[in-house]
């Protein structure tokens, strides 16, 4: 009896074996089906503006709904220009934060502080949007621009980036709000991820006569480094798709300029706008393309991430 | 046992026919009309037990929609012409009117002080006059002093009907604009920025100084803006009011074009305000249902001889009486 009930139980077990391995299975295919299906969905949506314009889809600055002439460039730019601010703010004061919670605040401060990042991350997009354009915008437009536009607008080269009417709205202050929006995300990784760097390194270091500076520097980043990087593109995930509260702020001008102070556009904004009466095929067509093109643009960020973060060990000799 | 089926039968048979009564019906389109539709659906339900399901997905959906035969009314702020209802087998009339208005905000000058006409709002909707104290505004302004400041554009920045009546308007009155720029839901701005929604236009005029943008009448008055008077055809300068946008439906030229497709901005009364904007309700032919098509007729029936003070205290202007009454005799011609 008793082998049988084993045999039974061997039986029963491989049986469970098999039954979770394909529920895991399908689980994760599911994540591969569903992204394969948008992507290809959405490049048959977009086909009919892609075989008309061609290349210059990609390379137009047009975007006239009247003559149903296209171009995605502006809107790509204003893409990669706000998400690329957005990152450049956002990654050095998520690491203050992260670092401040980990190792230096004391401890009543810790989760009071952890707790309000998380609440934060939990806020609508559109509340960021409206709280941009009520009160940083008559803000930024009023002080910052004008000043912004008479002093680092006469230097040469980069002047071109800060010269602009004092509109308060731009790609400047869109990168602004997406890098206020993006740093709860990144610092609560950081935060995570610092925590985990066995405490028995830290305390070597430290005995060995290492300063904070130099334990953050020599011993936590490298520990933690690639999950790091793993949640700065998070970050940037999040900018490159957000929609409201890009374009509450960004002035959604179809126009292409190098200044930060000036009106552009962005994918996910112009999609936002125009959706609900895009009043011709190719359009919609158009509309829909813009979106494929966002993936690609994630895509490549992405991929380009990932190649760093390989590079970077390769040197290490990881 | 027969008597009892019957009695069953009798009361199942009245129950379909009570239902079949408290009818519901479902339009979609234009979101210009949106609140007004609201209201007259609630107050239509209370007064009839009926129901009107109106879904605000914009014109371009309203128009796919009827298209498609998935709702018993679309709505459309631009009138679709002509040919195009024929060809769709759509009947096509108007349902209650609004207007666009330039709003400014220029600091020193007094609200409603300002006038403009259709010729200056187009260049400088094209970027040609770019300083509030350009001569030619200066020109039609006497008395009203100007300060050197920049203009900035404040657009639409998403599809909408009140830009395709605005921009309609420019193209009447302006060549440069019909060739360089025309008319549509949305358009290729030659300046300017452009913010989501009446509100979002409301908020960047009420922030830039300098800024001029249109948005519809009801919003300029709860924000406050500073809006202006427009010359309209007949050369006089008018404040856009429920008494003038009256004036501009009733002088409108209604009985030259068929199944309403006609836009009354610039119409030619003296005191017609010149962006007035209707908007339209499409309907088929010949329903699928007409059962249903009916009982559209019967809420828009009841919309314009009840609706008027709803639709008034919403900001919206009801039609003139002429009109309704050969919008009836329309649907009774051609509606089946």
């Amino acid at each position: 009896m008793t082998l049988t009930l084993s045999q039974k139980r061997t039986h029963l077990d491989g049986r469970n074996d098999k039954l979770f391995k394909w529920a895991v299975a399908a689980a994760g295919f599911f994540v591969l089906i569903s992204l394969f299906a948008a992507a290809a969905m959405m490049f048959k949506g977009g086909f009919d503006a892609f075989s008309t314009f061609g290349f210059k889809f990609l390379t137009s600055t047009n975007w006239d709904p009247v003559q149903r002439d296209f171009g995605a460039l502006v809107p790509i730019y204003g893409t990669v220009v706000t998400s690329f601010i957005a990152v450049l703010l956002a990654v050095p004061i998520s690491f203050g934060i992260a670092i401040f919670l980990t190792e230096l605040a004391p401890n009543w401060l810790r989760m009071p502080v952890a707790s309000a990042i998380e609440l934060l991350a939990g806020i609508p997009s559109i509340i960021y949007g409206m709280w941009g354009l009520f009160i940083l915008v008559p803000l930024l437009g009023e002080h910052v621009f004008p000043w912004l536009d008479a002093n680092l607008g006469v230097w040469p080269i980069i002047g071109a980036l800060f010269q602009g009417p004092p509109l308060g709205v731009g790609m400047g202050t869109a990168g602004l709000v997406l890098a206020i929006m993006i740093i709860p995300f990144i610092a609560s990784v950081m935060r995570e991820v610092f925590l985990t760097v066995p405490t028995q390194l830290k305390e070597s270091a430290y005995a060995l006569g290492s300063t904070t500076t130099e334990v953050v520097w020599n011993i936590v980043l490298p520990y933690t480094r690639s999950a790091v990087i793993g949640g700065i593109f998070l970050g940037l995930g999040r900018a490159l798709g957000e929609t409201m509260a890009v374009t509450f702020v960004l002035g959604n001008a179809h126009r292409l300029t190098a200044s930060l102070l000036e009106p552009g556009n962005s994918i996910a904004a112009t999609i936002a706008n125009e959706f609900s009466e895009a009043d011709s095929e190719i359009y919609l067509s158009s509309l829909i393309g813009l979106g494929f093109l966002l993936f690609v643009v994630t895509f490549i960020v992405l991929s380009i991430a990932k190649l760093m973060l390989r590079s970077l060990n390769k040197r290490e000799g990881n | 046992m027969l008597n009892k089926a019957k009695t069953t039968l009798l009361a199942l048979a009245l129950t379909v026919s009570f239902g079949a009564q408290a009818a519901e019906i479902t339009g979609a389109g234009a979101s210009f009309v949106y609140p007004a539709m609201s209201k007259w659906s609630a107050d239509y339900n209370k007064a009839t037990k009926n129901k009107v399901n109106y879904q605000s997905i914009g014109s371009g959906g309203g128009i796919a929609q009827i298209k498609a035969g998935t709702v018993d009314f679309g709505s459309s702020d631009a009138p679709l012409k002509v040919g195009d209802l024929q060809a769709s087998g759509l009947a096509q009339f108007p349902s209650v009117m609004g207007a666009v208005v330039p709003v400014i905000n220029v600091p020193g000058v007094k609200p409603g002080s300002v006038k403009l006409t259709g010729p200056i709002i187009a260049e400088i909707f094209l970027g040609k006059i770019t300083n509030w104290n350009d001569p030619g505004i200066a020109a039609v302004n006497p008395g009203v002093v100007f300060p050197a400041l920049k203009i900035t554009v404040v657009h639409r920045s998403d599809g909408s009907g009140t830009t395709f009546n605005f921009v309609n308007y420019l193209s009447k009155v302006n060549v440069d604009w019909r060739n360089k720029v025309g008319e549509g839901t949305s358009v290729k701005w030659p300046v300017g920025i452009g913010g989501k929604g009446n509100e979002g236009v409301a908020a960047y005029t009420k922030q830039i100084k300098g800024a001029i943008g249109y948005v519809e009448l009801s919003y300029a008055i709860t924000n406050k803006l500073n809006y202006t008077a427009v010359r309209n055809r007949a050369g006089n300068f008018i404040v856009p009011s429920k008494d003038s946008i009256k004036a501009a439906a009733a002088s409108a030229e209604w009985n030259d074009v068929k199944d309403f497709s006609l836009v009354i901005t610039d119409a030619p009364g003296d005191q017609a305000y010149p962006i007035s904007a209707t908007n339209f309700i499409l309907m088929y032919k010949t329903p699928k249902n007409a059962q249903r098509s009916k009982e559209s007729l019967a809420f828009f029936d009841w919309v314009y001889t009840n609706g008027d003070a709803a639709a008034e205290n919403l900001g919206y202007v009801a039609l003139p009486a002429e009109l309704t009454k050969s919008i009836k005799a329309y649907w009774a011609a051609n509606i089946k």
